[in-house]
């Protein structure tokens, strides 16, 4: 029996590691790297019913393990991701989970609506938590109410399963975790990126256009592992963990957090072949450990 | 195809002020195929810098299995290059991008190389491989001063070639489209690389009737899968239209961007 294969809601994985949404496009370029099949899903880049440029450049700048991004959602728009990106994918044995985002609620229920459809989709990712856009976006993400509610509205047109992505840019994390699962959610991504900023010394100008950016890498992953750790004591939905994983240690770290699958950011654009090397490292890693399922490990930190 | 190599220092050294130009080994070398693509690379396993840094391939030596590449020590990642010495290993990703179309210039023809700074090096291979098949090239490179300035007899030694400095230390005072006006340049072809604003002026020097340019940008992963180095393309009636300067270039066609 298979160590790594997982039954989350709507999702059939045939492991647990996954390209986390913003950091793997839709796929393509990594298509040439190798097999897409391999993977255990893969979360798109962030859609929006309209297409969407972006942010002007500098978008990216760098910082002691880790990065700051202010892409601001650039996408080619719902219309285009169902028949160029959503159509080229069909060709992959691999289930899709769909990062749906927008600046107020009917944006979100629209996408939600019609992305939701496509037959290889089969999770949506609910995007609450994008710090790099003026309306929309976080702003559904601090505030628990407006959180349950937006969950609810989704819920309520999805033919799929719903995930939202919880921000770590809050108070208490696990308030906002209650209130997507009051509002009816299927399960909880985790975590998206951190406000932060880098200023130039020359310029005296922060380095982004955008001036903040969403921390991201390494750096991230103590406030990560502590998040799950924290939330899956205290609902009942299953959880995709994610927040600077590079190596097979840090998956069993976020498994001893209480996380059941792992979703990969940063760490694709340092290394594009890391997925599928942690794929082939967890199974080895759990053999040697005597770990008969993946499973076994979720929230041992505090059980 | 793109590989992913951990390939061997043959060579290393300082080819002018903070200029460094280090050669590397390894079968990556068989995929480049075009000049004008990059390589993305990282010089150890440390967190900071943690990404990797986009550098252009100045040569390439197939029958050795060798590239050659030029770059200038801007920061961490580029410092940490600068040390590595003959026989250590640097994480190599690569060949990537779109290079310069040969291919557009037929033999007996003339084209007109114009660089910039570190946007100079892809020009040499190019100008290699266009003088290879019989296409006469003429070079003008443009440099801060004459500390920074290198590869002129290089060039030379594969056809005309006049230098700009900005302060008149090395060849010609002035910009390099300020030499290609006053020499009267004229070619059925030009390729350029260079900073931004330099491109801007060599797209409306009209020293040739069509051309190519390559953009240099902050990057991400280098494969479009970020879109941190995008960019607006000419004609866009939205607004919405995106070019990914990594993965649809960094070679465009000249009046394809939006400068």
């Amino acid at each position: 029996m298979s160590r790594l294969a997982l039954e989350l809601p709507g999702l059939s994985l045939k492991n647990p590691v996954m390209p986390a949404s913003g950091c793997f496009g839709f796929g393509r370029e990594f298509s040439q790297l190798f097999d897409l099949s391999k993977l255990g899903s893969i979360m798109i880049k962030a859609t929006t019913e309209e297409p969407r440029y972006g942010n002007a450049t500098p978008r990216v700048a760098e910082t002691p393990g880790g990065m700051l991004n202010a892409i601001g959602l650039q996408n080619p728009g719902l219309e285009k991701v169902i028949a160029n990106e959503l159509e080229w994918l069909k060709q992959f044995d691999v289930p899709i989970i769909a990062n749906v985002a927008g600046s107020q609620t009917e944006d979100y229920v629209e996408v939600a609506k019609e992305i939701s459809k496509v037959e290889n989709v089969h999770a949506l990712e609910l995007n609450i938590s994008c710090p790099n856009v003026k309306t929309g976006g976080i702003a559904f993400g601090t505030i628990p109410e407006t959180a349950k509610e937006l969950t609810k509205r989704v819920k309520e047109v999805s033919e799929v399963p719903v995930y939202v992505k919880l921000s770590p840019n809050v108070t208490s994390i696990v308030e906002m975790a209650k209130a997507i699962e009051d509002g009816g959610a299927d399960g909880i991504t985790m975590i998206n990126t951190l406000i932060g900023m880098r200023i130039d010394l020359k310029t005296g100008k922060p380095v982004l256009s955008n001036r903040t950016g969403g921390l991201s890498g390494p750096a991230v992953k103590p406030v990560a592992v502590r998040m799950v750790y924290e939330v899956s004591q205290q609902t009942n939905l299953p959880i995709i963990g994610m927040g600077g994983i590079s190596t097979v240690e840090d998956i069993i770290e976020f498994a001893l957090a209480g996380a059941d699958a792992f979703a990969v950011g940063t760490a694709n654009f340092v290394n594009p072949f890391v997925c599928p090397e942690l794929i082939e490292e967890l199974d080895r890693y759990l053999e040697q450990h005597n770990v008969d399922h993946i499973s076994e490990l979720k929230g041992r930190s505090w059980k | 195809m793109i590989q992913k190599e951990l390939m061997a220092v043959v060579s290393q050294s300082e080819i002018a002020k903070n200029i460094f130009e280090m050669t590397l080994t390894g079968t990556l070398v068989d995929q480049i195929d075009e000049p004008g693509k990059f390589v993305h690379l990282k010089a150890g396993e440390e967190m900071m810098p943690l990404l990797r840094r986009p550098i252009s391939i100045a040569r390439v030596e197939p029958e050795k299995q060798e590239f050659t590449m030029i770059y200038r020590v801007e920061g961490a990642g580029t410092s940490a290059l600068s040390r590595k010495r003959a026989g250590d290993l640097v994480d190599v990703l690569g060949p990537l991008g779109h290079g310069f179309p040969v291919e557009e210039a037929a033999a007996g023809q003339t084209a007109l190389l114009i660089g910039g700074g570190i946007g100079v090096p892809p020009l040499y291979e190019l100008s290699r491989r266009l003088n290879a098949k019989g296409v006469q090239t003429i070079h003008v490179l443009g440099f801060q001063n004459q500390e920074a300035a290198f590869y002129t007899e290089q060039f030379a030694a594969l056809g005309e070639t006049y230098v700009a400095t900005v302060d008149g230390s090395l060849g010609e005072q002035g910009f390099v489209t300020d030499v290609v006006n006053r020499r009267g340049i004229k070619a059925d072809i030009f390729y350029s690389c260079g900073p931004t604003v330099m491109l801007k002026a060599v797209e409306q020097l009209y020293a040739a009737p069509h051309g190519y340019i390559s953009l240099e940008e902050r990057m991400g992963c280098g494969i479009g899968a970020c879109f941190a180095c995008v960019c607006h393309p000419a004609e866009d009636e939205t607004g919405t239209a995106y070019l990914k300067i990594c993965s649809d270039g960094p070679v465009f066609k000249a009046g394809e961007v939006a400068l």
